[in-house]
């Protein structure tokens, strides 16, 4: 096996799984909070807030990648900040899983917040008056009948973190073995003659993955709505 | 302990202005619907926010508008059950019957689980999921989760209401029980005239919002001009005891040391018991009935003639048994000239006194 890949496309492949781990275990739970939020409480701004967690969908991912260096680059306040307690982005991993993490948030919030959508709110009632407080509802009630729809969140989440390109090289560049994810080594390996061989195969297993993961997600999802739908 | 209930809301269509203190027991909540019954109890259950309100449980204010003081749901100690049962669809029966239990564990040992689970008959469905069970079924394990969740407080929002006739006739005697036996004030919201007289401690008949008329099921069903939910709904509630059940399988009350005849109870001899007897039901004879199928007679004089706006008029009769309505036509209330004074006999028929007019008496 390791003689099919080389050390470079190995490389790649870590990385693009370890970037796109952390992004989804990062966003998941702000995701759901937001999704909560949106699909359940009146607040003042929440259009905007809306508009907001949408943008990294509808904006050209350049754009997104180019304001994220813009926000987290060394010289500027916010990167400078999170610098000095230890945080860097710019030009690290930590940038690639940010990046990713951005650009798949919006498709996270979608799919769980119609999944809170499709929850009876007169169940959680139901567990209010039978003694539960707000954050015992969600964990008890709410979130039990969302987890078809928090797993489809997260798998779609994690798929567009490995497919993540045009934010990620705008943000953190290409750099093998920090940077230099999936599709940007791809990108890399079509630049050079003679590397068609290694896009193709990182080309390949970019497919299985993607192919792996939504067959998961959907064959869990299915088992949990079976479980819920108690039949 | 008693319950009480003033409260003030701004509603679609109407304001609530609902205002009543009921004796412990079952209070129900009576009226037709659109009336304000369901707002009246997601205030108690604190679901809902009224403008102004005072509801106490004995002592124990749940709201007071007035001292700023709103308990969310879940520090009310309820057990709300609800028409639609609403159980939990990811958790089994068991685990439906243990969640209010688990969150009220601190306020000390409640209900034994075996008992309840003996007493609604549910032993046999506790691994299931509530979507394999029946509608009947759901219910009474949507009782059994609401007792189980210690409540001081229980609220039924028509309970029933979704079930079919045999499925009520199969969970009302549950409630006579809770009634009889929990001491716990009960809130039951209900249109239909059969489980309140059967049910009810005290009627709240509730019309547009506001507390129409507040009374005994005795008291209110016997009036003639008691009519909220229609003319078919009319019908005195006698009180009786069961004298004995005969092999021909007729069940044989007294009355007032007047006997009653109905089709087979499954209470034993001497057990207190409800009648409710629907006025279209009742013929009145001036003679004393001769050769006749009907077995029961109740003789007496007339009280009351009241007459409505179509061709019927409704005649309250004084019987040893109780007050009784009739409902007869305008015509034959000039035909037989019957005002108060006048002696009558009342002729109902054994096998129009349905199972669900029938239940333990309080």
């Amino acid at each position: 096996m390791s003689g099919w890949l080389g050390p470079e496309e190995w490389q790649a492949l870590a990385l693009s799984l370890k970037v796109a781990t952390w992004a989804t275990l990062a966003a998941l739970p702000l995701g759901l909070f937001v999704a909560h939020a949106l699909a359940r409480w009146q607040f003042p701004g929440k259009q905007i807030l809306n508009g907001l967690v949408h943008l990294p969908l509808v904006l050209p991912p350049v754009v997104t990648g180019y304001l994220l260096l813009l926000t987290f680059n060394p010289t500027a306040p916010v990167g400078d900040a999170l610098n000095a307690i230890g945080i860097t982005f710019a030009f690290r991993w930590t940038g690639a899983a940010l990046a990713a993490g951005v650009m798949g948030f919006p498709l996270m919030v979608r799919a769980m917040r119609l999944s809170i959508e499709a929850v009876d709110p007169k169940l959680e009632q139901a567990a209010a008056t039978l003694g539960a407080s707000r954050i015992w509802v969600f964990f008890t009630v709410t979130l039990p009948l969302i987890l078809p729809g928090v797993l489809a969140g997260a798998i779609l989440g994690f798929a567009k973190a490995m497919g993540e390109f045009g934010a990620t090289i705008t943000f953190v560049s290409n750099i093998p073995g920090q940077t230099q994810t999936l599709p940007s080594a791809i990108y890399a390996f079509l630049q050079v003659p003679g590397g068609e061989g290694a896009a193709l195969r990182l080309v390949l297993i970019s497919v299985v993955v993607a192919m792996g993961a939504l067959l998961a997600s959907e064959l869990l999802a299915r088992r949990l709505a079976k479980r819920v739908g108690g039949a | 302990m008693s319950l009480s209930v003033h409260i003030r809301q701004r509603l679609e269509g109407f304001d609530l202005e609902v205002d009543f203190d009921a004796p412990p027991g079952l209070t129900a909540l009576f009226g037709a619907s659109g009336t304000g019954k369901t707002s009246v109890v997601n205030a108690v259950a604190g679901l809902s926010r009224p403008d102004r309100a005072r509801i106490a449980v004995g002592d124990w204010a749940l709201c007071d508008t007035g001292q700023r003081l709103h308990l969310p749901p879940h520090k009310r100690r309820l057990g709300y059950i609800f028409q639609e049962g609403r159980l939990f669809p990811h958790l089994t029966v068991r685990q439906n019957l243990h969640y209010g239990a688990w969150f009220t564990r601190r306020h000390g040992p409640g209900e034994d689980m075996a008992r309840v689970v003996e007493m609604l008959g549910i032993g046999a469905l506790l691994n299931r999921r509530p979507g394999a069970l029946s509608g009947g079924e759901k219910q009474r394990v949507a009782i059994g989760r609401a007792l189980l969740a210690k409540p001081r407080l229980i609220l039924a929002d028509e309970p029933l209401a979704a079930l079919d006739e045999a499925r009520k006739a199969e969970i009302l005697p549950y409630f006579e029980r809770l009634r009889d036996e929990a001491g716990i004030p009960i809130l039951y919201v209900s249109h239909s005239p059969a489980e309140v007289a059967r049910l009810a401690t005290t009627v709240v008949a509730l019309e547009r919002g506001r507390v129409a008329r507040m009374a005994t099921p005795g008291e209110l069903f016997s009036d003639p001009g008691f009519r909220p939910a229609g003319p078919r709904a009319i019908g005195a509630v006698l009180e009786a005891r069961v004298r004995l059940h005969h092999d021909d399988g007729l069940t044989e009350l007294d009355a007032g040391g007047v006997p009653l005849f109905l089709p087979h109870i499954s209470e034993p001899p001497g057990h207190p018991i409800r009648v409710r007897i629907a006025a279209q039901d009742v013929t009145l004879s001036l003679d004393a009935p001769g050769r006749i199928s009907a077995l029961n007679v109740l003789s007496g004089t007339v009280d009351e003639v009241q007459a409505g706006d179509g061709p019927g008029a409704v005649v309250a009769m004084k019987t040893p048994a109780g007050r009784v309505l009739a409902r007869v036509t305008r015509r034959s209330v000039a035909a037989l000239d019957l005002k108060p004074g006048l002696a009558c006999h009342a002729i109902v028929k054994t096998v129009s006194i349905a199972p669900g007019d029938v239940g333990g008496g309080a």
